[in-house]
C-alpha cells in the first residue's frame, strides 16, 4: 500500500527570497489547494482504499449531469481536476473535507512535484538529446546534424531507440527531492527551492516522497 | 494582487536611499567570517542599476591600487547593512560601462546640481 498522500496545485511563478543567513534562494511559488474530498473508495466496494480530491472550482453551469451528481454528495461545488490518493483508512476523511497543506508538509520537508513540461515542438538532436554538434566555422560543413546513425551492411538498419530529432517536451516530469522553503497558509501557497516543470498556471501534483 | 507580488513586497527593503548611475556610494556589507561578523565598506561609482523587484541589483566600480574592481549588490539583500550616497553625479546614460576604458582624470564624473 503506497503511503504517498498529496495535493493538487498550480505553478504561480518564480521569485527570490533570502535565507536567515542572507543567502539568496531562487524559489518557485506553488498554489497548493484548496482541495476537497469528493469520494472515499474502500476495499469492500472498489477493491482498494483511496480518497478522491477535487481542485480548482468550476462553475455549476459548466458541469454535465453525471459529474454534477458525483460532486453533489461532497457539497463543495464542482472541480476542474480530480485526483485519487491511496490512503490506509478512507474512513478518517469526510466527504467535503478540506485537505490542508500544513497537515501534510512542514517547512524544510522534501517533497516530489509532478507536472507537464513545456512543449518545445519538433527539435533537433542538439537541443533534444544534448548532442555536441560540429564546429561552427573553419570550412566545416557539419553544424547541428545528428551525424552517422549506424553501421553499413550489418545490421543494415537503424537500432531501435536511436536518438534522433523529434517532438520535445510536453511529457510528464517529476521533480524529486524538492525542499520546502516556506508555507503561506492564508494564500495556500508553498515556496519550494528551485525550478518546477511546466508553464505558469500548469497543474501540479505535489506529494510526499 | 498575485501571491508573488505579496511575497516580494514583504521581502523587499525600502530603507535604501534613492541613488542612480553616476552617484558615488558607500556600501556597508555584512561579512561573516567563521563565527564573527563585521561590516566592510565598499566605496565607488554606481555604473548600473537593474530594477526587477526582488531581482534588483546595482554595480559599484572603484579603483583599488590601480586595478578596477566591480561588485554587484542585490538591492534587497539582508547582507547590506546600509547604502550611503556620497556625491550625486551628472551622467547622460544609465549604464556607465564606458568608465571601464577610462583611467584617472578622464574617469571623473561631474557632480549633479553644480553649474559649470
Amino acid at each position: 500500500m503506497p503511503k504517498t498522500i498529496g495535493i493538487l496545485g498550480k505553478k504561480i511563478g518564480m521569485t527570490r527570497v533570502y535565507a536567515e543567513d542572507g543567502t539568496a534562494l531562487g524559489v518557485t511559488v506553488l498554489q497548493a489547494g484548496p482541495c476537497y474530498v469528493t469520494q472515499r473508495k474502500t476495499v469492500e466496494k472498489e477493491g482498494y482504499n483511496a480518497i478522491q480530491v477535487g481542485f480548482d472550482t468550476k462553475k455549476d453551469s459548466r458541469v454535465n449531469k453525471p459529474l454534477a451528481g458525483h460532486f453533489k454528495s461532497a457539497g463543495k461545488g464542482a472541480f476542474y481536476h480530480l485526483q485519487e490518493f491511496r490512503v490506509d483508512n478512507p474512513g478518517d476523511y469526510e466527504l467535503g473535507q478540506e485537505i490542508v497543506i500544513t497537515d501534510m508538509f512542514n517547512v524544510g520537508d522534501v517533497i516530489d512535484v509532478t507536472g507537464t513540461a513545456k512543449g518545445k515542438g519538433f527539435q533537433g538532436v542538439m537541443k533534444r538529446h544534448n548532442f555536441a554538434g560540429g564546429p561552427g566555422g573553419h570550412g566545416s560543413g557539419f553544424h547541428r546534424a545528428p551525424g552517422s546513425i549506424g553501421m553499413c551492411a550489418w545490421p543494415a538498419r537503424v537500432v531501435k531507440g536511436k536518438k534522433l530529432p523529434g517532438r520535445m517536451g510536453g511529457q510528464t516530469v517529476t521533480k524529486k527531492s524538492v525542499k520546502i522553503v516556506d508555507i503561506r497558509v492564508e494564500d495556500n501557497a508553498l515556496l519550494v527551492k528551485g525550478a518546477i516543470p511546466g508553464a505558469k498556471q500548469g497543474l501540479l501534483h505535489i506529494h510526499t516522497k | 494582487m498575485s501571491i508573488i507580488d505579496t511575497i516580494e513586497k514583504e521581502n523587499m527593503r525600502f530603507d535604501t536611499p534613492a541613488f542612480r548611475s553616476g552617484d558615488t556610494v558607500k556600501v556597508h556589507i555584512r561579512i561573516v567570517e567563521g563565527a564573527k561578523e563585521r561590516v566592510q565598506i565598499f566605496e565607488g561609482v554606481v555604473i548600473g542599476r537593474r530594477n526587477r523587484a526582488m531581482g534588483s541589483n546595482f554595480t559599484v566600480r572603484k579603483m583599488s591600487h590601480g586595478v578596477g574592481v566591480e561588485k554587484v549588490f542585490p538591492l534587497h539583500s539582508p547582507r547590506l547593512e546600509k547604502v550611503e550616497v556620497v556625491t550625486e553625479g551628472r551622467v547622460r546614460r544609465s549604464k556607465l560601462y564606458y568608465l571601464r576604458e577610462l583611467r584617472g582624470k578622464a574617469a571623473r564624473i561631474r557632480e549633479r546640481g553644480i553649474r559649470k
